[in-house]
């Protein structure tokens, strides 16, 4: 019996992405091909699966996100969302997916009107979805969350029905660094493919280069069953 | 040459963070006459030639679908300014 080979995950490039080569080096770390892509293209390249990076796409003008959502390959993110790819959204790319409507709500200035950097403690809501499947309903997980634009809103009713649904992803344990409503940190379309978060999981793993843990400095490595989690379902497709 | 101006101001029910911060600073400053600050965005669309009926449209749709997001914010004007 041959190997099937690894799943090919793409990364969109913007302009001001900061955190594209991040999630290429995490895709590979998890066993996956990454596959680098272009905002200003229509060529998804036929990957599996694919990841909008962190950063700042065109300075955050206008709205965190809002321009990067127009780039002309959003349109194909956009098929792709609705015929099932698993899709992450991390930071910027979580305000990208909300810009484009792949995902409700809003995400504005902190609270505080600061950018933040922390390690940050947060709990898995919804472990059913492409990118949360090996990790457990209510685990507490730690990865880095760096942000200036992560206030999540959105209406009351609205929020009554993510919670109904059980769209809410993750939830923020113990501090809510940036005054998003219901403490909510990420959260997942209806069919479980598509999800966004503010913080990072790709900075979180590889030992030595991640949060610090209880056993080791830098030793967490949290952010990595994200990854796991959607080649497993790629490779479970496959089967 | 003519100019349409759209307003976009964030969602009064919502916390605006940069409006709550200018009025911090003015009540340090010592400036009591006002309750609130609220901070929001003027676009300044340049027209060549006359504003037709078919222009103001497109500007009223792009001030909902891409200057503003109605999730967060709202359109409050949008006039022609020669």
């Amino acid at each position: 019996m041959t190997e099937a080979p690894a799943p090919r995950i793409g990364v969109i490039t913007f302009p001001g992405s900061l955190d594209d080569r991040d999630a290429q080096r995490a895709i590979r770390i998890a066993g996956a091909e990454p596959v680098a892509l272009w905002h200003g293209s229509h060529d998804l390249d036929g990957v599996d699966a694919l990841v909008l990076p962190g950063g700042f796409s065109y300075g955050d003008y206008l709205r965190a996100g809002a321009i990067a959502a127009l780039a002309p390959i959003m349109a194909d993110v956009k098929d792709a969302a609705a015929k099932g790819m698993p899709i992450l959204g991390i930071c910027n790319g979580f305000q990208m997916l909300v810009e484009a409507q792949l995902l409700p709500g809003g995400l504005i200035r902190n609270a505080h009107q600061q950018f933040v950097r922390r390690d940050q403690r947060l709990r898995v809501e919804n472990s059913s979805t492409a990118w949360t499947s090996d990790f457990a309903d209510g685990q507490e997980i730690v990865i880095p969350l760096k942000n200036a634009d992560g206030g999540y809103i959105a209406s009351e009713s609205e929020l009554d029905r993510l919670e109904g649904e059980g769209l809410v992803a993750f939830r923020y344990v113990g501090v809510n660094p940036n005054g998003s409503l219901r403490d909510i940190a990420g959260l997942a379309n209806e069919r479980g493919n598509v999800v966004g978060l503010m913080p990072h999981p790709e900075h979180a793993v590889e030992p030595g280069f991640g949060p610090g843990t209880a056993v080791a400095m830098r030793s967490g490595v949290d952010g990595l069953p994200f990854f796991t989690s959607a080649i497993a379902a790629l490779v479970g497709a496959a089967a | 040459m003519p100019t349409i101006v759209v307003d976009v101001m964030p969602k009064a029910e919502l916390l605006d963070p940069q409006g709550k911060a200018v009025s911090g600073a003015l009540s340090r400053l010592g400036v009591s006459d006002f309750t609130s600050v609220r901070i929001g965005k003027r676009f300044e669309l340049t027209v060549e030639g006359e504003v037709g009926e078919d222009v103001l449209a497109k500007a009223r749709e792009i001030a909902d679908d891409i200057l503003s997001n109605s999730v967060i914010e709202d359109v409050v004007g949008i006039e022609v300014v020669e």
